[in-house]
């Protein structure tokens, strides 16, 4: 279709909303990494010795390890030294009432979409606002402990609940890990922690929103999820980052616990600026993510819209070890422009009669490279395992790249494991048939893209599927039915 | 309503790096078309395979895949080969596609709110409120026999091929369009959809719309019945007259007449 790139290109170079800098004094520390660094982070959060020790452990291991080459990405070499590890707004790190808050803080995360003021804020959505290292604010606390659930932040979890803190932090990724992970448990700053107590249904959905603002730093928050036996959570994250000529690091670590007839569902949309059309500037998304499902029939849901970072590199994954456990991955990623996404999960049958979906939509446009990277492994005990994959890509335009690398790993001869994959361009029969009947290029482009990805899109809780729908141009999808 | 002045238009051609359509070489397939549709009327176009019916309806809706080399298409006093392919639906110029494609993960409801709310905004109209369109949906659902359940299934997706065509309608119903070509909205119809399809035409016929019905066979025209029959042979209209003209088609065969 003679206009078809025209039009594409039109849909894919709406400027980025989020690229906004809150004019705030931040305190930063020195450029760098070191043993002198990594005692000054646990110094500024006043953390106790055996916090510090977990963090000098994880720098000495770091400094062994080697930056891992094996994705399908082309990544500049990053000067460790060159980036700094620690900035917070100087209002201080926390604040119990409304009254303490910068206003500056609260108009940044109001233009964000995310009210913090009690009054104004989401129906049914605990918040957890992180702005570079340290978290601002944690909404609906008290309303959460009435039930037993503890929503705070990292840095509160290590002075309130270090017994949780140290028996679950590191149980699912250890810091020997990978290359990240280990970078990530020697200098987090904050993050979000949440423990569901047994037995209890956490009655509204938890969040926690990243905003990386101050220049020249990498954000390195943690995440941990602990959800006792037969209880419930839905929790959801989500990401943006100032508009900059240079490239940031964000290094995360999640880890989720989950016990027997448990269920957490995590949802992300990721929205990291992304760079400019050239490709300079946009936050490098290098995160592992993992779930055990340790308890008997236990579930983890891990769903994905992948929008934004220059580049991405990211495995949620499941390890299922319960007898009956589920494990779901479901995932849209989208790259335009010079982006590149290596994505996909894990999913680790070791118990009985486990199950695992994964679901994977890739959309690459522009000059973007999109790969999806799963493996299924079914262990020796894992009797009866079950697992279907579908992946598929969609290719708009013709100077992008989709590959997928799937493994598959099966030591049990009563598993069963199945693969299907497509790779398509975008329809001009499709495109044609919507603007014959008044739908513009641009607005035909975007609701066969969000059919597409539809089965994903579902999944979200209601507030995510609206802004994900949003962050896919995805105008029109959702306003009926 | 619309005026079509020696119309000229060839497939193929198709740049370097577009592969995959056409061998690269220009094929004219309408040359010179006239054609005159007042408001009010319908205008039945008969003719063999391969003789450009099918184009002629593609070239006015705007398909890119079809390139006019020369003459002129008025629509409304309006130049209509200048207009997108939007704007002239949302000037109210409807295909009823032969082949509709299916659009999986895209709800017939999303669809046509996008569709029925740009056709209103070319009017001047408000956009209608949630259950006005609902209203009209089933209104509409009804015309052509599809059950109300059918706008929350995907575009296509799954519908028979008989429920294709009734959709076209259906939409056609919809966006209540000034002229609708309709391209081989009775192939692949068994006698009694054809019937129902038939009957929701005319029910959508007006004095202030038209409609062009591109056929092989006569029998839609039982349906509804034209004002016009025009038969189309190697891309120029060679023949025209009224409803008696489809008849003695079916008679004779375009052999003996073109």
């Amino acid at each position: 279709m003679a206009d078809q790139k025209e039009i594409l290109e039109k849909r894919l170079a709406g400027d980025y909303e989020w690229g906004f800098v809150t004019d705030i004094d931040t305190e930063t520390i020195p450029r760098g990494l070191n043993e002198d660094i990594v005692r000054l982070i646990s110094a500024k959060k006043e953390e106790p010795e055996w916090m510090l020790e977990r963090r000098l452990a994880a720098y000495r291991h770091w400094l062994t390890m080697e930056v891992p080459t094996w994705a399908h990405l082309k990544i500049p070499e990053i000067d460790f030294q060159d980036i700094i590890y620690y900035a917070a707004p100087r209002t201080g790190p926390k604040h119990a009432s409304m009254d303490e808050v910068d206003p500056e803080l609260l108009r940044t995360f109001d233009k964000l979409g995310i009210p913090l003021e009690e009054q104004m804020m989401l129906a049914g959505v605990a918040v957890d606002a992180v702005m570079d290292s340290v978290s601002v604010k944690t909404t609906f606390q008290a309303e959460l402990a009435e039930r037993g659930i503890v929503f705070c932040s990292m840095s509160e979890a290590v002075r309130d609940y270090p017994d949780l803190i140290q028996k679950h932090l590191g149980s699912v990724v250890p810091h020997t890990d990978n290359f990240y992970a280990a970078l990530n448990a020697a200098v987090f700053s904050d993050g979000s922690f949440c423990y569901i107590p047994r037995g209890v249904r956490a009655p509204m959905e938890l969040s926690t929103y990243f905003r990386i603002n101050a220049a020249g730093t990498g954000q390195f928050e943690r995440t941990l999820i602990v959800a006792e036996e037969g209880s419930y959570v839905s929790y959801l994250e989500g990401c943006t980052a100032p508009q900059r000529d240079e490239n940031q690091l964000h290094a995360a670590v999640v880890e989720i616990v989950v016990e027997a007839e448990a269920e957490v569902k995590y949802s992300t949309v990721q929205n990291w600026y992304p760079g400019d059309r050239e490709g300079r500037g946009g936050v490098f998304n290098f995160v592992t993510k993992r779930g055990l499902c340790r308890g008997a029939r236990s579930r983890l849901s891990w769903t994905q819209v992948e929008t934004g970072s220059a580049i991405t590199w990211k495995y949620p994954s499941c390890v299922l070890m319960g007898e009956g456990s589920v494990g779901e991955f479901y995932s849209v990623a989208m790259t335009a422009n010079k982006q590149q996404a290596d994505t996909g999960t894990k999913m680790i049958h070791l118990g009985a009669a486990t199950r695992s979906r994964i679901v994977s939509k890739g959309i690459s446009a522009g000059e973007s490279q999109n790969s999806f990277r799963g493996l299924v492994r079914v262990g020796a005990r894992a009797a009866g395992a079950r697992n279907f994959s579908q992946c598929d890509s969609l290719l708009l335009g013709d100077r992008c790249g989709a590959h997928t690398f799937p493994t598959v790993d099966v030591s049990v001869p009563s598993a069963v494991v199945e693969h299907e994959a497509t790779t398509s361009k975008i329809n001009e029969d499709q495109l044609f048939y919507l603007q014959q009947r008044g739908l513009s290029g641009e607005d035909a482009v975007a609701l066969v893209v969000g059919g597409y990805a539809r089965e994903v899109l579902e999944r979200l809780p209601m507030e995510f599927a609206v802004e994900a729908q949003k962050l896919l141009a995805l105008s029109l999808e959702g306003a009926v039915g | 309503m619309l005026s079509i002045k020696d119309l000229h238009a060839s497939v193929g051609g198709r740049e370097a790096g577009e592969a995959g359509r056409g061998d690269g070489a220009e094929r004219e397939i309408l040359r010179g078309i006239n054609l005159e549709v007042r408001a009010g009327e319908v205008h039945a176009i008969m003719g063999p395979n391969g003789s450009g019916k099918s184009t002629l309806a593609s070239v006015l809706a705007g398909n890119p895949r079809f390139k006019v080399t020369s003459g002129e298409v008025l629509f409304e006093e309006r130049d209509l080969l200048a207009l997108s392919v939007e704007e002239r639906a949302r000037e109210g110029l409807f295909l009823g596609f032969q082949y509709p494609v299916e659009i999986p993960g895209v709800t017939m409801a999303n669809f046509m709110k996008a569709a029925v709310a740009e056709r209103r905004k070319a009017l001047g109209l408000q956009t209608l409120t949630a259950s006005e369109f609902l209203a009209m949906t089933r209104e509409k659902a009804a015309l052509v026999g599809l059950a109300p359940a059918m706008i929350s299934r995907a575009v296509n997706e799954g519908f028979s091929g008989g429920e294709k065509k009734k959709n076209e309608i259906f939409q056609m119903a919809m966006l209540a369009p000034r002229l609708a070509v309709l391209d081989e909205t009775d192939s692949g119809l068994d006698i009694d959809a054809l019937r129902v399809v038939g009957e929701g035409v005319t029910a959508l016929r007006r004095k202030d719309n038209a409609i062009v019905l591109i056929t092989h066979y006569q029998r839609l025209l039982d349906y509804i019945v034209p004002d016009y029959v025009h038969v189309l042979a190697g891309g120029r209209i060679v023949l025209s007259g009224g409803r008696d003209l489809a008849l003695r088609l079916e008679a004779e065969g375009y052999d003996g007449i073109v």
